[in-house]
């Protein structure tokens, strides 16, 4: 398998892919979260202010994951 | 064999992939991009004791003093109005009535209520000012680097939140607040060492966890971004040759939109730490459902 040992000689990290794919899950989940927090807002504007504090909250959830994968190769990696 | 051929020319062009993209990557070994030792500078004075200061614990105690000074004037621009009976704000004093209110009005009134939310007040409006202090100066020319960059202010600051909120909770339940945040009414009895388990993890580790991560992480991250940009900036246009210098216009433009980006992830992230440490409190007062 001359390919096999030709792709395993790429330089660079894997971390950096996955990180990448971590970022995939938060993105989603903010999309998501967002896009329903307009959908309400669209519906009942009169409680936009109340909804974007709950949006907020929602997003700093979310995006905690994401956060915590970009710590991991500083509290695992050495 | 049309498979075979394919995984050839696949490597092929992977490994002339390689070719092409490394002399623009390290051009004429120009080009360093930033790496984490952007956030241990050298040591300024007394290197080697633990009081040792750098360049990022001047700005933070540069900030402290300067957010001391602010505060203390707009405390004394308050008492002084009041004193005289003069209810016209002076501009300096309408800064501090809008800066302190927003705190007061839009993260503690809302969501503790008034009595609550005074209560707490000194503690949020404190969180809210010292990271929004600490990051701002990422972005202010010739300091250059968020004060929260480094996890051990963001720790403090969720140290505090995460006393408080655990004060508040045994102050209004005594003891069952523990009850009541770790073994939630109507759980199934099968169900309950797990979500025991989970809410011990989610409550009382991974909330203060998460706050510092989350500032320190997203100053890391613009800092980094940023560096990039205008390190990049830098190379395309002083030590690059022919059309690559026009690269340096894209990145350039790029580095001044996160920029201003970061200017909003400043102001964010303040708000957010303000609001999480408003909700985790709202969570320990509220009563068992």
């Amino acid at each position: 398998m001359r390919f096999a040992t030709e792709v395993a000689t790429m330089t660079g990290s894997l971390g950096n892919v996955g990180y990448g794919l971590a970022a995939i899950g938060a993105g989603i989940g903010i999309g998501l979260v967002v896009s329903k927090t307009i959908e309400s807002i669209a519906r009942q504007p009169e409680l936009a202010s109340r909804l974007q504090v709950t949006m907020w909250i929602g997003i700093a959830f979310t995006e905690a994951l994401a956060l915590i994968a970009l710590a991991t190769p500083f509290i695992f990696g050495s | 064999m049309p498979r075979k051929q394919e995984t050839k020319l696949f490597a092929q062009t992977l490994s002339l992939l390689n070719a092409v993209v490394k002399p623009v990557a390290e051009g004429d070994g120009g080009f360093a991009p930033p790496t984490i030792g952007e956030f241990y500078p050298e040591a300024i004075f007394f290197a080697g004791t633990p009081f040792e200061i750098n360049r990022i614990m001047l700005i933070r105690l540069l900030v402290l003093t300067l957010l001391l000074v602010l505060v203390m004037a707009w405390t004394r621009a308050f008492a002084k109005s009041y004193a005289n009976q003069q209810y016209v704000p002076s501009r300096f004093q309408m800064m501090g009535e809008i800066a302190v209110g927003f705190v007061r009005r839009s993260i503690a009134h809302d969501q503790l209520g008034e009595k609550d939310g005074d209560r707490f007040l000194p503690l949020l409006t404190t969180i809210f000012f010292m990271v929004l202090g600490m990051n701002i100066t990422g972005i202010i020319p010739a300091l250059n680097i968020a004060g929260s960059s480094l996890i051990g202010l963001p720790l403090v600051l969720a140290l505090g939140a995460y006393v408080t909120f655990i004060y508040a909770g045994i102050k209004k339940h005594g003891m069952g607040f523990f009850k009541t945040a770790l073994i939630p009414s109507g759980v199934p009895s099968a169900f309950l060492p797990l979500v025991f388990l989970i809410e011990l993890l989610s409550t009382f580790i991974l909330r203060p966890v998460t706050l510092a991560l989350r500032l320190t992480m997203n100053m890391v991250a613009g800092h980094l971004l940023l560096v990039l940009c205008f390190t990049a900036t830098q190379f395309f246009f002083f030590e690059s040759e022919g059309l690559f210098k026009i690269m340096g216009i894209g990145t350039f433009t790029f580095g001044f939109i996160f920029t201003l980006f970061e200017i909003l992830v400043a102001f964010l992230q303040a708000y957010v730490f303000t609001l999480l440490t408003t909700v985790y409190i709202q969570l320990a007062l509220a009563d068992d459902h």
